[in-house]
Parts: C-alpha cells; sequence; structure tokens
C-alpha cells in the first residue's frame, strides 16, 4: 500500500525552480533514500513534504488524503515528522524538553521517553543538559528522538550525517533497525551513498532538480549511482 | 522615620510594577514583541473596573472576575487580527502598530470618559495597615498587591516550565519553524501568549486604580515604569522583571525620602545606570534575535 505519493510536483525559491516535476512513492513499511549532490534540490523535496514550502504545481497525498497546501503543523498530527537540516533542536529547552515537545500532537504509539532512551543511550545520558550545550552528534540524536516521539507513520531524515564524525554516524545509524522494525516508514536524504544503499529498500538519485536514477538498493550498480549522481 | 520604612515600601510597590511589567516580559519573551500599548491598556482595565464599581456598584476585587477575561479575550483577537499579520514584515511593523493602537485607544479613553482623574473606591482596605515597629507599618493593600505580583509571576513561570503548552510556548520562542514541525501552530501559541499578558495587564490596571488616580494618559507612566522594570531585571526573565520591579520601586521610595519630588528621577537614574554598566539587566539571560 502507498503511503506518500508525490506527484510531478515544482517548487520554487522566488523565481528560481527547485524542483522539477518529481515524483515519488513510499510503500508503507518500506525505506526510500533520496542521494544527489549539493543542491539537488533533496533538501528542498523534503520540505515540501514536511510542509514547510508549497509546491506551485503537482500534488502531494499522504495516507489517502491530499495535504498538498497543509502547514507542517497540521500535517505532524496525521503521521507526517521530519527531523530537518540542521537539526534545529531547541536551544533553550532540555533535551527531555525536546522530547516532550517532539510528543506535542499527542499520537500515540511504539515512542515515548523510556522507548527513545532505551534504543538511543546517548540521549539518555544528556537528558537534562539544554540543546545549546550540546554536540552535533547529540543534537542528532535528540532530532530523531524528537520526531520518533510524535509516533510518526512517515519518518523524513533529512542529511543525518552532516557534519558529523564517521564514528557518530555509525551509532545514529546503528539505531536504525529499531526504528523500521518498529513498523515506521521512512524517507531519508543522504549524501553519503554507502550509508543509504546500507539502510534504503530502494533509492532514488535526483540530479539538478529531477530523477536520474531510481531502484532497489540491490540493483544499482556503483557506476550507475556514480554517473547519476555526478550527471556524466 | 526611617530609610528602612522606605525601602520596605518600595519593595512592596515594586510587587506592583513587576505585576504590570509580566506581561511586557511574556510577550518580548515570546514573540520578540515591543508592545508599546501596554501602558495604556492597564489603564483601560483600571477603567473597566472604575465603570463597574462606581456605576455598577460592584465590589473593587469583584470587578477582577470580569476585566481579567475580558482583557484576555482582547489580547488574543488583539493578537490574531493585528499583530500576526504585522509579524514578518519586519522588527519595526508590530512597534508601529502597537503605538498607534495606544494613541486610538488614549484618544478613545478620553471621548468616553474626559481627561478627568478617578480612581477605584476600595472602601478601607486603602487605609488599613499592619504595624510592625514605631517606624514601619505595612499597608495591607500594598501587601496585598506585593504578594500577587509574587504569585503570578511564580505562576506564569511554573506554567513556562512546567506545561505542555508552557513548553510549546519556550519552544516557539526559541524557532518557530521548527515549533511547527512539531505540530506547534505557532499563531495560536502567539495568541494565547497575548491573552496571557493582557490578562495580568488587566489584573495589574485593576490594581493600579485602586492605588493611584489614573486619567487616559497615565499609560504612559506606566508603561515606562513596567519598561524599567523589565530591563533593569534582564529581558525575558520572569523572576528578573520580578527583581527589577523591587529595585525600582526602591529607588523611587529611597529619592522620595530623599525629597519628595525626586522619586520618579531617582527610579529613572537607576535605570540608566543599570543600562550603562549591566546592560544585560541583573537577571541576565542570553536573548536571540
Amino acid at each position: 500500500m502507498t503511503l506518500l505519493n508525490v506527484d510531478a510536483i515544482d517548487v520554487y525559491y522566488g523565481d528560481f525552480q527547485a524542483l522539477y516535476g518529481i515524483t515519488l512513492n513510499v510503500k508503507q513499511g518500506e525505506t526510500l533514500a533520496i542521494i544527489g549532490a549539493n543542491g539537488a534540490g533533496k533538501s528542498t523535496l523534503m520540505k515540501a513534504v514536511a510542509g514547510l514550502m508549497t509546491p506551485a504545481s503537482g500534488s502531494i497525498t499522504f495516507n489517502g488524503s491530499d495535504v498538498t497546501k497543509l502547514p507542517s503543523y497540521k500535517r505532524v498530527p496525521m503521521g507526517i515528522a521530519l527531523t530537518p537540516e540542521g537539526r534545529r533542536i531547541f536551544p533553550s529547552l532540555t533535551v527531555e524538553e525536546n522530547l516532550l515537545v517532539g510528543g506535542y500532537s499527542k499520537r500515540t504509539g511504539p515512542w515515548n521517553l523510556a522507548s527513545i532512551y532505551d534504543a538511543f543511550p546517548l540521549v539518555a545520558d544528556r537528558k537534562d543538559r539544554v540543546g545549546l550545550n550540546l554536540s552535533g552528534g547529540e543534537q542528532q540524536a535528540v532530532a530523531i528522538g524528537r520526531a520518533l516521539m510524535s509516533n510518526p507513520d512517515l519518518l523524513l531524515l533529512d542529511e543525518v550525517s552532516l557534519g558529523l564524525a564517521p564514528v557518530v554516524v555509525e551509532q545514529i545509524y546503528a539505531a536504525m533497525p529499531k526504528i523500521t522494525n518498529a513498523g515506521t516508514t521512512v524517507l531519508l536524504v543522504e549524501q553519503d551513498v554507502n550509508q543509504a544503499l546500507k539502510i534504503a529498500d530502494r533509492v532514488q538519485c535526483m540530479l539538478e532538480g529531477r530523477t536520474v536514477l531510481e531502484g532497489t538498493a540491490q540493483s544499482l550498480t556503483r557506476d550507475q549511482i556514480a554517473s547519476a549522481y555526478f550527471g556524466i | 522615620m526611617g530609610w528602612l520604612n522606605a525601602v520596605v515600601q518600595g519593595v512592596l510597590l515594586g510587587g506592583l510594577y513587576a505585576l504590570l511589567a509580566a506581561g511586557l516580559s511574556l510577550m518580548f519573551g515570546v514573540m520578540r514583541i515591543v508592545n508599546l500599548a501596554h501602558g495604556v491598556l492597564a489603564v483601560v482595565a483600571a477603567y473597566m473596573g472604575y465603570f463597574l464599581v462606581d456605576k455598577l456598584h460592584w465590589s473593587a476585587f469583584l470587578t477582577l472576575i470580569v476585566v481579567i477575561p475580558a482583557m484576555a479575550g482582547i489580547g488574543y483577537v488583539l493578537q490574531l487580527g493585528l499583530l500576526n499579520p504585522a509579524l514578518g514584515r519586519g522588527g519595526l511593523a508590530p512597534i508601529l502598530v502597537t503605538f498607534g493602537l495606544a494613541v486610538v485607544i488614549t484618544n478613545l479613553l478620553q471621548q468616553f470618559f474626559s481627561a478627568d482623574t478617578h480612581s477605584i473606591q476600595t472602601g478601607t482596605i486603602a487605609t488599613d495597615s499592619i504595624h510592625i515597629t514605631d517606624d514601619i507599618s505595612i499597608g495591607v493593600f500594598s501587601l496585598l498587591t506585593f504578594v500577587v505580583g509574587v504569585v503570578v509571576i511564580a505562576g506564569l513561570q511554573m506554567y513556562l516550565s512546567r506545561t505542555r503548552g508552557g513548553r510549546a510556548m519556550r519552544a516557539t520562542s526559541d524557532d518557530k519553524d521548527a515549533a511547527q514541525l512539531m505540530g506547534i501552530d505557532n499563531k495560536r501559541i502567539y495568541a494565547k501568549a497575548t491573552a496571557i499578558a493582557l490578562g495580568i495587564v488587566g489584573l495589574a490596571g485593576v490594581f493600579l486604580g485602586m492605588r493611584t488616580q489614573f486619567s487616559p494618559t497615565a499609560g504612559d507612566a506606566t508603561l515606562i515604569f513596567a519598561f524599567e522594570a523589565v530591563i533593569i531585571g534582564g529581558l525575558g526573565s520572569l523572576w528578573g522583571t520580578l527583581i527589577g520591579g523591587m529595585v525600582l520601586g526602591v529607588a523611587q521610595a529611597v529619592g522620595a525620602q530623599i525629597n519628595p519630588a525626586y522619586g520618579i528621577l531617582i527610579g529613572n537614574l537607576v535605570f540608566l545606570a543599570i543600562l550603562a554598566f549591566r546592560p544585560t539587566g541583573l537577571l541576565q539571560k542570553a536573548v536571540n534575535s
């Protein structure tokens, strides 16, 4: 069953067109990775799905309802949660308060403070620290935990590995099976192709606002990905 | 007749200033809105109280059950109708809107209530006092105002730090776009914050009207005292606002002890000294723009 259907959306920043008729489908329970170089439009796509940007044309359907024009705060109660680029942890709130705010929409499910602390020991250790005083890796773990607190049907992960040490990236990706095993559908954006291929069921590669390659993670060869990634 | 008495009276007066300033502090803290209509809105509340007491013969404290919800309602509508549209059009827009509002309201008050001074009659509580020593006696009403001020600040602080709604308000203050990604409608949160702020203004305005005489233009001085309390205490810190109110109250009372004409002057000088030497206020809290 299709959980998310993005149908031929165009998205603009003022006069600059960032997405050209992007289409994608995410099935219930699968993990789809969007890969591509800087400026390919990956984060813009995530913003459109989360409701931070409105497409000029095309439509976004989630769980059977048209959400194209809904603001982000109305999409969260429907089950869409985004860990934004740059993490956007609330700096004056403690880690635990950040998580509690993540649960603002009161959706129920497998995720609560206890299960988040269980899945992310790093977060549990820091629960009384304010957001301002977290390292990048800690912030990223809290941002994922905070998004999970809304018990989303669809979790959007934007550039999880960006700016983090490889060892920290490993730690964070180690928690991914716990998320997908709980039945959560994941759409992630990643520049690190190896990480993306490791956890994704399917991969879609973007270049300058268009889809240039898509397929299951196993079926794509490295050469195919490399040429799609760089547009050669 | 002593300095100690002046200090005690000043601290108690600080409770009223803190009450007047709490809403200003909250609105700035949550939305970065500087509400220049804050003082005149307190005067509006005083006139509401005056109207109910003088024309409808209510008892002074009973008016609070009408004035507070009425002011909160005005705050909610004001935010949704006027201030939310002004936000996001540059830092100057909300200031100009509240400035214009202050001018309009002041003139409307003059139209309806004339420029004469009025006060809210409270009966014997205005003059009752508790004898402490030969030098010091505390007015029951002053003490009540102080206690209410402390309770309101403590209650607001509890709300912000312990409740779901309060956390959402702080999160919105930190990063409104990220807050929306948590399912928080920041426009509603703003409306709620302004409703709370004006509810407190309602309470403060009625107490102001019970304490002193007021006229439609009394909002200016009220705004300045509230501002001074907020700045002395430190922007965005509620406990700081309480301390700022007390510092201002003590400065004014001690100044008046030196010479009855110096009270407000000394208050302003202390405020300027704080601005010059400790511009972040006594309880400093980083304000991110």
